[in-house]
């Protein structure tokens, strides 16, 4: 529902602020690198956040193929299991990526828009412990699997 | 020289052969709003993006210094975030810690205005397999 009182961004929220992942589905991503890259709301849980990523040949790493680099995977991940973490808290709370690994099972097939996956398996004060996975199209036949920690900056998660 | 041309996601993104250094390229990535995560900051993606652009740059280096024709398949990528990312130019560079005959192991590390004070690191496993 729009309020009129939208952020302009995510980071233009307030800390501590309630985080409503329908709400911030509708503002997020519209500047900066989630939106040079092209990411979109897909869909989330209670504890989860998945992110599309749709497929464009700006960014492949290699221009003959036409795969996508890594960076925009390594990019997708961040920023959806970064919304998994707000969306457990239930309000946004400031943090900065402490660590990303990403394991990659195969290429993703170009042409085809990719669906980050990211979960907030485990929440302490300040750390917040992440996971996901990215495909495309098929959870079961993964692209990447992805771990990682963030750290609140301002405040505490809980 | 780095011997290749960069890939069309780091030419979006502004990353460029900034100097050889040692026989090993160093790249470079103006800050702009196409890397911009929070307010002022590097966005971490783009961050990472640069990391394994630089990693990628210095194994072809090495592999062309070699003669060497392969087809290079990431594996895995860890990256570490030490600090924020400014509105400034970021710099990285890749050290290949081993590059056998069927992976590689690449060290790189990203700093901005202070060499002495990197903002990332990343750890990079490459599979190496022959082209053909």
């Amino acid at each position: 529902m729009s309020t009129g009182k939208e952020p302009p961004s995510i980071h233009d929220m307030e800390p501590g602020m309630d985080f409503d992942p329908a709400m911030a589905a509708k503002f997020m991503n519209k500047r900066g690198h989630g939106s040079y890259i092209g990411l979109r709301y897909h869909a989330h849980g209670s504890n989860w956040f998945e992110l599309a990523l749709p497929w464009r040949a700006e960014l492949a790493g290699m221009a003959d193929s036409g795969i996508l680099a890594s960076g925009p995977i390594i990019s997708l991940m961040d920023n959806a299991t970064s919304m998994a973490v707000w969306t457990l808290v239930g309000s946004f709370i400031p943090h900065a990526t402490l660590d990303l690994r990403v394991d990659y099972m195969r290429a993703a097939v170009p042409g085809r828009t990719v669906i980050g996956h990211g979960e907030c398996y485990k929440l302490t004060r300040t750390v917040a412990f992440v996971r996901g996975i990215a495909h495309d199209g098929d959870i079961d036949d993964p692209v990447a699997h992805v771990t990682g920690m963030f750290m609140a900056t301002h405040g505490a998660y809980k | 020289m780095i011997g290749y041309e960069l890939p069309p996601y780091a030419l979006g993104l502004g990353i460029e052969l900034d100097h050889d250094e040692d026989g090993l390229p160093v790249l470079h990535m103006d800050f702009s709003e196409r890397v911009l995560g929070r307010p002022g900051f590097l966005h971490g993606g783009a961050l990472s993006g640069l990391l394994e652009m630089a990693g990628i740059a210095a194994l072809r280096t090495e592999l062309a210094r070699r003669g060497e024709d392969v087809v290079l398949k990431p594996v895995n990528v860890q990256v570490e975030f030490m600090r924020g990312g400014t509105a400034q130019r970021t710099f990285a560079a890749g050290q290949i810690t081993r590059a056998g005959r069927r992976i590689a192991l690449i060290n790189v590390t990203a700093w901005q205005d202070d060499r002495a004070k990197p903002i990332a690191l990343a750890q990079m496993k490459i599979l190496l397999s022959p082209a053909g």
